[in-house]
């Protein structure tokens, strides 16, 4: 079984179908990267497959159930544009708060091992409010890694991170990887997806126009597939 | 609940907005209109309900669209928790502090009127309870609904008031005999059951329709 299935996918705003029959897989313990122009739909698609917006058409399955069953969002983890984590709260409260949500046995505890994780033990009383750029965006990953997911759903997680913030990043997916994680993620750092894909899938005005394993031709060059597949 | 609590005392910004708008009102009315005491008992129910209502409505606002900095809504909609709970947990938050607001400004309101309002105390704080809560958890409903509209601070009190009409009315009548010193009687009664309806209603159309609200 396929950890994440779009089956025949239609999404619209009004009348305009910014997804049009979009239908994809990820197996398990693999990474599938979406890549594409902006506007191409990448945002609305992983909306859709992590059940924060309701499907036009078609279905969206993730391990066989329905993105807003309860078990199936326990096993989730998304990154999003935003860091999704709340300014008048310390990092500590942050992530306890996620934990409780998660119905973590320990959510303090987790919290705590996530931060010295992170780097981010010794400012685990401040207010986030007051880190830096760098700081919240570890604690992003912190949030979106703390309950242990399956299934990491990342829209564009590489975009505005700092050195550090990216070197722990992909140190985090590579270990998701190895435990048989399956990652769908966004972006428009080729390089650094497809380092970690396995597979690719190139959006297009809404629509597939590529979907198929990694090759050697794309990892040695990144633009190879907008090349062969893209808008033109 | 307690996270909202807690963000919201560590900033104070709407517990603050609402405190000074009722404060304002408050005074403003008594400066422009210098009611005696008949008109007093007559008026003070619409008066406070109103007072209340609109202040109340600030807060609200701010229920669901503090979720918004940071894109934290997608992440409470992505937990495993069922909408009902987030709803419910908001409404006991909102409730709270509105609550607070409510008990300054009552003792203010019997200074500035010069109306003795605790004579039927106990009647009075359990129709402030209920009115409250009809307020919060319709205003609670609408503030996620809401919550992704560009004028949602307009749109609030706009779908919120028309739907409150009945328990605003409720609280009003009763708050204003209460006030008066005249107890709930056979006659009046009536309207603290259409009270506690309004509330079983709300609050169970709320519980089941907030999921289909926050999945756009």
């Amino acid at each position: 079984m396929n950890a994440v299935v779009v089956d025949g996918v239609w999404k619209f705003y009004g009348d305009y179908p910014a997804l049009r029959n979009i239908s994809l897989h990820a197996p398990p313990g693999g990474c599938l990267a979406l890549i594409g122009r902006n506007g191409a739909g990448k945002t609305t698609l992983l909306r859709t497959i992590a059940g924060f917006s309701r499907l036009g058409k078609g279905s969206v399955a993730i391990f066989g159930d329905s993105p807003r069953e309860s078990a199936t969002r326990r096993s989730m983890g998304f990154i999003g544009h935003g860091i999704s984590v709340y300014d008048e709260l310390s990092a500590l409260e942050n992530l306890t708060l996620y934990g409780r949500l998660y119905q973590l046995p320990d959510p303090q505890g987790a919290a705590l091992q996530w931060l010295e994780r992170t780097g981010l033990d010794r400012v685990k009383n401040g207010l986030v409010r007051e880190f830096s750029r760098g700081m919240r965006q570890r604690l992003a990953v912190a949030r979106a890694f703390l309950h242990g997911p399956r299934v990491l759903i990342l829209d564009e997680p590489f975009t505005a991170l700092d050195d550090r913030a990216i070197a722990l990043l992909q140190t985090l997916l590579r270990d998701a990887l190895r435990e048989g994680k399956t990652i769908v993620m966004s972006t428009h750092q080729l390089r650094e997806a497809l380092e970690l894909a396995t597979h690719v899938a190139l959006l297009n005005r809404g629509q597939v126009a590529f979907h198929g394993p990694r090759t050697p031709e794309m990892a040695a060059d990144p633009g190879w597939v907008y090349a062969r597949y893209g808008e033109g | 609940m307690v996270k909202d609590l807690r963000a919201e005392l560590r900033t104070k910004e709407a517990v603050n907005a609402s405190l000074s708008f009722a404060l304002v009102v408050l005074v403003l009315f008594s400066f422009a209109f210098d009611p005696d005491e008949d008109t007093m008992r007559l008026m003070s129910g619409g008066l406070l309900w109103i007072v209340f209502a609109f202040a109340g409505a600030l807060l609200l606002n701010r229920s669901f669209a503090r979720e918004l900095p940071n894109d934290c809504l997608d992440a409470l909609i992505s937990a495993p928790v069922p909408g009902s709970a987030l709803l419910l947990g908001k409404a006991l938050a909102n409730f709270l502090l509105v609550l607070t607001v409510e008990l300054i400004a009552l003792p203010l309101f019997g200074i500035f009127y010069n109306v003795r309002w605790t004579s039927q105390i106990g009647e009075l704080m359990l129709v402030v309870l209920l009115a409250t809560w009809a307020m919060t958890i319709t205003g609670t409903m609408f503030s996620a609904l809401t919550v992704n509209i560009r004028l949602r601070e307009v749109m609030l009190p706009i779908l919120n008031f028309p739907i409150l009409i009945p328990a605003l009315l409720a609280a009003m009548r009763l708050t204003s005999d209460l006030v008066a010193g005249q107890p709930i009687t056979a006659d009046t009664n009536t309207w603290l059951k259409l009270l506690i309806g309004f509330n079983l209603m709300y609050t169970t159309v709320s519980l089941v329709l907030v999921e289909v609200v926050l999945v756009s």
